[in-house]
């Protein structure tokens, strides 16, 4: 079920602003990669070309090819929508869906794609939840709204609806920046299990959970403010944190950077 | 600590500097809470009067056993009975039919300019928004009146006066439901789309839903908005003293259009009726906007 994903020249855009240059990457079926670097590198812009979310900002654009098993995703004839459906994502702020139950926010995905089967659902529904580590806290309240859950509650809740439409690949975008310790390390256990069956990206401030629960990790850089983001280095995490090959990398992860 | 049981070791020794400035402010204080007030005072007393003025006249009218069932048909001008059954089924009429012609309508500029509508088009129509909402309700009647009277030859009826009143609740009908798509944020539709759900779907399930209470809001004020127009049922309609059901053909009686027919009435009568017209408007009127504070109240969407 896990797909690999190949970006090769990638360029990223907004409008006229170059934010993204050249980036050449593998990420690895059924393993975590994590994306470091300082805030504005580009981290999340090349998290969301992935799933072609970058194409909702008014102006975006990509250039270069990301091959998802060999196929192009911008192909001309490849559907967004289709694209979505295999390459999942959750996002730095949780976001349940507002008029929902907790259960309806789980199955939103599948309802919304038609599945109409309420026994199917309600598996599905408590699969995810299980996958989500957050069965135990929800189950008598699955009646109630998404939004009435606790930060870190939501935030494992956005998971299982991301997990529901069961993608082959799931990206995160600094998924426990908002969260406790303790939510943060359900998470991270979550995503130690996830990747058993998924391919998994994800992006991190933090050196520890990079460190913890990725199998490589890329650096990205930028050299000015204005000027674009770029790849530094991708290599095995323990390499990455123990004997990187670039200098900035070094000094990026031992605090001396700036 | 200076408490009730407090000694003389917790005051101060001397009197603080600070309770110069402290008068000072105290004072500002005071003169500014004095205007405020009265500001307040002025603005409302217009108000109260009106609404006092319009109750103690009216309220014999709407008391009386006929007001709510009856219509004038047959009523002679000097004479007290019937009532005004005719009338609000009018007003009542018109403003649903214009209702169902509007909300759709502009519920679907309003997708379109917030969800799909970029570059030219999108300005166009919201610069005709802009414009149609500055538009006098006499000249939206006058339009009416010269594109399907006259050009078309359409007879003059109900149907002609929510023509008009489409146009005056349009653009607020737009508007709204435009602000309050623009409140549901990015990240609900872009999760949305994450879980490979297309756009429209999106729209539909997700965005609109957690729009709703807001836009249902702003329909019921709008509505209330186009019910006291008298412009429309001046120039479109005719006035009928008994009740027609006919939208489409014939004169049809409505509130505004009402008070005004019997302003011509030199009998004390057409005073009580007047005030009494003014009333039921203002109570069906308040129903709507009540109705709307308590949808935006109940439906609102836990944070
Ligand atoms: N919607 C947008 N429109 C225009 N420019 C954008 C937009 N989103 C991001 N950018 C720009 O693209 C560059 C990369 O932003 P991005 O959000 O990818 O950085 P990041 O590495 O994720 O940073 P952070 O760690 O702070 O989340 C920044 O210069 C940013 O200003
Ligand atoms: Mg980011």
């Amino acid at each position: 079920m896990a797909k690999r994903i190949d970006l090769k020249d990638v360029d990223i855009y907004y409008g006229a602003f170059h934010a993204v240059q050249n980036v050449n990457l593998t990420v690895i079926p059924r393993s975590v990669t994590a994306f470091i670097g300082p805030s504005g590198c580009g981290k999340s812009t090349v998290l969301r070309t992935l799933n072609r979310m970058h194409e909702e900002i008014a102006g975006a654009r990509v250039e270069g090819e990301i091959l998802l098993d060999g196929e192009n995703i911008y192909d001309r004839g490849t559907d967004a929508v289709a694209v979505r459906r295999t390459i999942g994502m959750v996002f730095q702020m949780p976001n349940p869906f507002p008029t929902m139950s907790v259960r309806d926010n789980v199955v939103a995905g599948l309802k919304l794609q038609g599945v109409r089967d309420k026994k199917k659902l309600d598996e599905v529904a408590e699969a995810s939840l299980r996958g989500a580590n957050l069965w135990k806290e929800v189950k008598d309240r699955l009646d109630k709204p998404g939004g009435g859950l606790s930060g870190g509650q939501q935030q494992r809740l956005c998971i299982a609806r991301a997990i529901a439409v069961q993608p082959d690949v799931l990206l995160m975008d600094e998924p426990c920046s908002a969260l406790d310790p303790i939510s943060t390390l359900a998470i991270e256990d979550l995503i130690a299990d996830l990747k058993k069956q998924y391919t998994i990206v994800i992006v991190t401030h933090n050196m520890q959970q990079a460190a913890r629960v990725s199998d490589q990790t890329g650096f990205f850089n930028l050299e000015a403010t204005g000027k674009p983001g770029h790849l530094v280095e991708i290599d095995d995490t323990e390499k990455i944190f123990s004997n990187p090959t670039e200098q900035a990398t070094e000094d990026y992860i031992s605090g001396r950077f700036g | 600590m200076t408490t009730a049981t407090g000694t003389d070791l917790d005051r101060p020794a001397s009197e603080p500097p600070t309770r110069q400035i402290a008068l000072g402010r105290r004072i500002k204080d005071h003169v500014a809470t004095v205007l405020v007030s009265l500001a307040f005072l002025i603005a409302v007393v217009p108000l109260v009067w009106v609404l006092v003025t319009v109750i103690a006249r009216g309220l014999p009218a709407i008391l009386s056993a006929d007001w709510w069932g009856y219509s004038l048909s047959g009523v002679l001008p000097e004479e007290y009975e019937g009532g005004v059954y005719h009338a609000i089924y009018g007003t009542l009429i018109q403003a649903f039919i214009a209702t169902v012609i509007a909300v759709p309508v502009g519920i679907l500029a309003a997708i379109y300019l917030v969800e799909y509508g970029r570059g030219p088009l999108a300005r166009a129509v919201s610069f005709m928004v802009d414009i149609l909402a500055g538009v006098p309700s006499i000249v939206a009647a006058l339009f009416v009146f010269a594109a399907f009277i006259s050009i078309l030859g359409a007879p003059q009826s109900a149907f002609m006066v929510s023509l008009a009143l489409v146009l005056l609740m349009l653009p607020v009908v737009i508007r709204n439901t435009e602000e309050m798509l623009r409140l549901v944020p990015d990240r609900l539709r872009e999760s949305a789309y994450a879980l490979g759900i297309p756009k429209w779907k999106t729209i539909l399930r997700i965005v609109l839903p957690t729009a709703l209470s807001g836009t249902v809001t702003g329909v019921m004020l709008a509505i209330a908005r186009i019910m006291g127009e008298t412009a429309p049922v001046l120039v479109l309609v005719g006035y009928a003293r008994a009740i027609n059901y006919d939208p489409f053909e014939g004169n049809m009686a409505s509130l505004p259009l009402l008070m005004y027919s019997e302003l011509s009435n030199p009998e004390a009568a057409g005073q009580y009726r007047i005030w009494g017209a003014a009333l039921t408007l203002i109570i069906i009127i308040m129903i709507f906007q009540v109705g709307a504070s308590l949808i935006s109240r109940f439906s609102a969407i836990p944070k």
